[in-house]
């Protein structure tokens, strides 16, 4: 930018006056903790996310003095670091509490009870939701869903999952954060993540050795390479079923100093958790996968951009991906191939949905906030810092390795017309059996309601709260790209669920993850919370839903990205299908506030001491 | 010869890299815009650019011109989707016209009239946005922020000082300035930046010189904004860099 | 000629600007005489409204009182307009919407410097205030809204003479004003 940075920023940093309470003092060996971090991370300002990460986990918060040092060491405006951090629901600038607890907010883990299991510990650790306790021990808040929907309900503590949460569990826990007891001592059990695979297919069933594949591939080139993955009819796996083949080779064939490949691991969307169980069982077939896509796009670098959530897999990939160099299955002279030469870095993520957006994730890759970008350029031309860049889901990657593998005539028996392959299915919600199905694309959703064992199943969402919401009526759909396209989230409720509440659900946390770029999207998601929260509340009308259409037209035309764009799409459907759950809740009248008016004068009954009759409101006169 | 497009079933020039934005106004046709500005690089955040290309609805300024696209943009469905962003941006921050000195100067306000835009229509925010009135010079009003990142943009590409920067995402999005003390005071902001004349609305306001022009004679009360926008395409900036269309400028 | 239409006013917590902007359409309240007469309004001093044509409301709503005029005007107006910026949004009074009330009345009544013996006003005869003053669509529907602090004479008239003819109210460059 060619700026001087001592220029365009005022020092104040021995100003200790300015510093808020529970700032740390830092010491020389503050100073030399934060020159090595930078350091390892090259002074790149594009790894500016990165090390926000670890400060914040070796600090609990990102404290103010540190922004400061860091803005000085990077050569970049404090602010920007302040508009970084302070984008990703994980990173908190001022200190949150030694324990930080994150219930898991899907309806999903709504359903097996996690709001009181919250409130319990709320209520045993004297807190409320959102703020951190007086001595500072401990903050409880909710995110979104943490990908561990079959084996909820679940919470994160300072960003490690804890699964199958109960009355028990939830106790135990609030007894070791009383004790100070150190994350490590904590019992392992709470840790454990199941991969709860109930079926696999040609994906979770392959007996492929790590760089097996690699070794066939070297000998066709890039370009067979490119052309297979066409043939094979391999569409991506992240939901929007672009053809990877077409991707690859327009970014094969797109002029750049260097291309890229980029492994999409950030599984945000509600009720997937499919990625989590790849990158558990089959980090060998993704990294594979990416290695094989480098050779055909001719990239020497990759990313893995593993959402937060997921933390817990750092560092098993990082010893796979050690293991891997070690195999001479990354780094240069790939299985001694001169001028083949590739390697992967993980870089994680901090509590955004939107990064699950290719070019959002970009952003976040290059350190900055993770708002998408404007198309075109694609990345395919113009992606990480510009150059050409491949993005494809983990489950895509699996799926090239396979289709190369079985040959594109083979794996086109496979599947569908139009999707070609198999489909990791998350089946969570009202069924017996929860956990990952992989099936052929075509399958109907009611054979997988039936192998998973769901009964009284009023409805399913499927691909997630910006998917689509299918009633009985339509439980012969089948997925696949001509039909129900799918990223993969499969949320079954039964008979005795209120499908306003699903969609109430889904639209708060649309609003909670607007980047807030567009106006749309900022304002609409908000507005659409408050209208549902008012129908909820009961003071809905028939003028709030003619409202709600209103913003669906806003919100679907005018949207920056798919966030935008689909944000409705939980209202429309289950209006479509459910609405009396909505029409029971309206009030007859054609308008009513938003807010309770006898209600808003409680305060002035409060101040004054009043209590006549004339201190009260009645609703409607 | 150039290449042309079609906007409202009348054709419209443009030279490559310009965005159908660019070459409509080039071409004397307005397309409503809040956060795009001649000078700087479209951003595509605000949306009131909204037009149709071929059926499909997308940001005018972002949007790469291209021989025989079909523009629609003069449609009543698409002023609808306009009305209601700017109601929604009325909505989201605390805008009190009577009491802001950039009335009549205000490049939101004169796109609500543009658009008849009689009310807010949704429910209020009335966010909580304290004051920054601690430069000596200068007052930063948040309260009618809009978040279109101009004075962002201002100040980083022109004035090379990076005095504002995005906090927050979402609803939470906010405007902040580059000093540890989140002070405007601690930053080395001058009167003569150019991040001072960008705001389209009445959040960046020099002290002592509010209200100075008569209810009347302001730029939007004269003529409305379609008009103005057009006399300012392409705006350029004078030997001393400043640009006589910047509404900041009395 | 047809019946004239029934007209109510009044001003909630509103300046009464917009009342004289209504006198200052001047003489030509006289042809508008001939199409409407008035209700419930400062203008006639009648109490209470009775079935009407078209309701103007002037001014947020910021107390109980409000609220019962309101709801009086919504019950019997066919047509019922928010004029004026304070209708519309709250205007200056909603300034006060990012306070707590329970703060404010503190510091007016107890905490001011120069207060002797300083209670918060409880006689049942006064109004209480709401937490929030509100714009009149956040409590009930409005058809209509004329923007402006206050409109102009001529904004008023123009909204009402269209409004009266039957065409959807349009105001144009120069009369939509929200200063």
């Amino acid at each position: 930018m060619g700026v001087n940075c001592h220029r365009t920023f005022r020092s104040r940093a021995n100003d200790n006056a300015m510093l808020p309470d529970n700032e740390i003092r830092f010491d020389a060996s503050g100073q030399a903790w934060l020159d090595q971090l930078v350091q390892r991370h090259q002074n790149r300002a594009s790894q500016l996310l990165q090390m926000l990460r670890e400060i914040q986990e070796h600090y609990g918060h990102i404290p103010h003095q540190i922004v400061t040092e860091l803005a000085q060491r990077l050569c970049i405006p404090r602010a920007r670091i302040e508009s970084v951090a302070s984008f990703y629901s994980f990173l908190h600038l001022k200190p949150h509490g030694e324990y930080r607890i994150l219930f898991s907010d899907n309806i999903t883990d709504r359903m097996l009870g996690s709001q009181p299991l919250m409130e319990l510990m709320c209520q045993q650790l004297w807190l409320q939701p959102g703020k951190v306790s007086e001595d500072s021990l401990v903050s409880i808040g909710t995110t979104s869903c943490t990908g561990m929907c079959d084996q909820g309900p679940a919470l994160l503590v300072n960003e490690l999952a804890i699964t199958n949460l109960n009355h028990q569990r939830v106790q135990e826990i609030v007894h070791l954060i009383r004790n100070r007891t150190p994350l490590g001592d904590w019992p392992a059990d709470f840790f454990r993540v199941e991969d709860n695979i109930r079926r696999s297919g040609l994906l979770l069933g392959n007996a492929l050795a790590p760089g097996e594949l690699l070794r066939n591939a070297l000998s066709l080139g890039g370009t067979n390479i490119v052309e297979s993955i066409k043939a094979s009819g391999l569409r991506g796996r992240g939901g929007a079923g672009f053809s990877t083949g077409l991707k690859w080779e327009a970014c094969r064939n797109a002029q750049g100093s260097e291309h890229y490949v980029v492994c999409n691991a950030d599984e945000g969307e509600p009720g997937t958790f499919k990625d989590r169980v790849l990158l558990n069982q089959q980090a060998d077939l993704v990294f594979e996968g990416m290695t094989l896509c480098a050779l055909a796009v001719g990239a020497r670098k990759g990313f893995l951009y593993l959402r937060g959530e997921y933390r817990y897999l750092l560092e098993p990939l990082q010893a796979v991906l050690q293991r891997r160099r070690a195999n001479k299955l990354l780094g240069t002279s790939i299985l001694a191939q001169a001028g083949f030469d590739f390697d992967i870095e993980i870089h994680l993520g901090a509590g955004a949905y939107i990064c699950g957006e290719e070019s959002a994730l970009i952003e976040s890759l290059e350190g900055k906030r993770g708002v998408p970008r404007n198309r075109p350029p694609f990345p395919v031309t113009h992606g990480y810092l510009q150059q050409p860049t491949a993005v494809d889901n983990v489950e895509t990657f699996c799926q090239a390795v396979l289709a190369l593998h079985m040959g594109a005539e083979q794996y086109r028996t496979i599947g569908t017309a139009k999707s070609a392959g198999s489909k990791l299915v998350s089946v969570s919600g009202d069924c017996q059996r929860p956990g990952i199905y992989e099936y052929p694309f075509g399958v109907s959703v009611r054979e997988i309601l039936q192998d998973c064992g769901a009964v009284n199943t009023l409805a399913v969402q499927v691909s997630g709260p910006s998917g689509i919401c299918v009633a009985e009526s339509e439980f012969d759909r089948r997925l696949g790209f001509e039909d129900l396209p799918t990223a993969g989230a499969f949320m079954i409720f039964d008979d005795s669920r209120d499908l306003f509440e699903v969609a109430r659900n889904f639209v708060h946390f649309f609003a909670h993850e607007s980047c807030g770029f567009c106006t749309p999207c900022r304002v609409g998601t908000s507005i659409l919370k408050q209208t549902m929260d008012k129908i909820a509340a009961g003071h809905g009308t028939r003028y709030d839903l003619s409202e709600i259409e209103n913003l669906d037209r806003v919100l679907q035309t005018t949207s920056h990205c798919g966030l935008g764009r689909t944000a409705c799409n939980p209202v429309l459907h289950t209006l479509k299908h459910f609405r009396p759950s909505y029409e029971n809740k309206l009030k007859s009248l054609m308008f009513s506030p938003a807010f309770d008016l006898d209600g808003s004068l409680a305060r002035a009954r409060q101040m004054t001491g009043r209590d006549d009759a004339g201190a009260h409101l009645r609703e409607i006169e | 010869m150039n290449e042309t497009f079609q906007l409202d079933g009348s054709a419209v020039p443009f030279e490559p890299g310009q965005t159908v934005m660019q070459a409509a106004l080039a071409a004397g046709r307005y397309i409503p815009h809040l956060c795009y500005h001649p000078e700087f690089k479209p951003h595509g955040s605000c949306k009131l650019c909204t037009v149709k290309v071929n059926g499909r609805t997308v940001a005018s300024c972002t949007m790469p011109a291209e021989g025989g696209l079909d523009v629609e943009s003069e449609i009543e469905e698409l002023n609808a989707l306009r009305r209601s962003l700017v109601q929604m941006l009325f909505a989201e921050g605390n805008h009190f016209c009577p009491s802001c000195e950039k009335s009549g100067n205000c490049v939101l306000q004169a796109l609500g009239y543009d658009l008849e835009v009689h009310a807010t229509g949704f429910r209020h925010l009335y966010p909580d946005r304290p004051l920054d009135a601690s430069h000596p010079d200068i007052l930063l009003d948040f309260n009618r922020c809009i978040l279109c990142e101009l004075c962002v943009r201002a100040s980083s590409e022109v004035d090379g000082k990076n005095v504002f920067a995005l906090s927050g995402r979402g609803i939470t999005k906010h405007l902040i300035v580059n000093a540890e003390s989140g002070k405007l005071s601690d930053t080395n902001i001058a009167l003569t930046d150019k991040a001072m004349q960008v705001c389209p609305v009445g959040v960046i306001l020099p002290k002592r010189v509010g209200f100075s022009v008569s209810i009347g004679e302001r730029r939007y009360d004269q003529r409305p904004i379609s008009a103005q926008a057009l006399d300012d395409a392409p705006r350029q900036t004078d030997a001393s860099g400043n640009c006589a269309a910047c509404e900041g400028t009395p | 000629m047809s019946k004239k239409l029934r007209v109510a006013t009044t001003s909630l917590a509103g300046c009464f600007g917009c009342h004289m902007s209504i006198l200052d359409i001047d003489e030509r309240l006289f042809p508008l005489f001939d199409l409407i007469e008035f209700d419930r309004s400062p203008l006639t001093d009648i109490k209470h409204c009775g079935p009407c044509d078209i309701g103007l409301v002037e001014g947020g709503v910021c107390n109980a009182e409000n609220v019962h005029v309101l709801h009086e005007f919504r019950k019997n107006c066919k047509i019922l307009i928010a004029i004026g910026a304070c209708a519309i949004n709250g205007g200056l009074p909603a300034q006060r919407n990012h306070l707590d009330l329970g703060s404010c009345l503190t510091e007016v009544y107890l905490t001011e410097p120069g207060l002797l013996h300083g209670h918060i006003p409880n006689d049942p005869e006064l109004p209480l205030p709401l937490d929030k003053v509100h714009p009149l669509h956040e409590v009930v529907k409005i058809d209509y809204f004329i923007p402006g602090c206050p409109p102009s004479a001529d904004a008023i008239w123009k909204f009402l003479t269209d409004l009266i003819a039957g065409k959807t109210p349009e105001l144009g460059h120069g009369l939509i004003k929200y200063d």
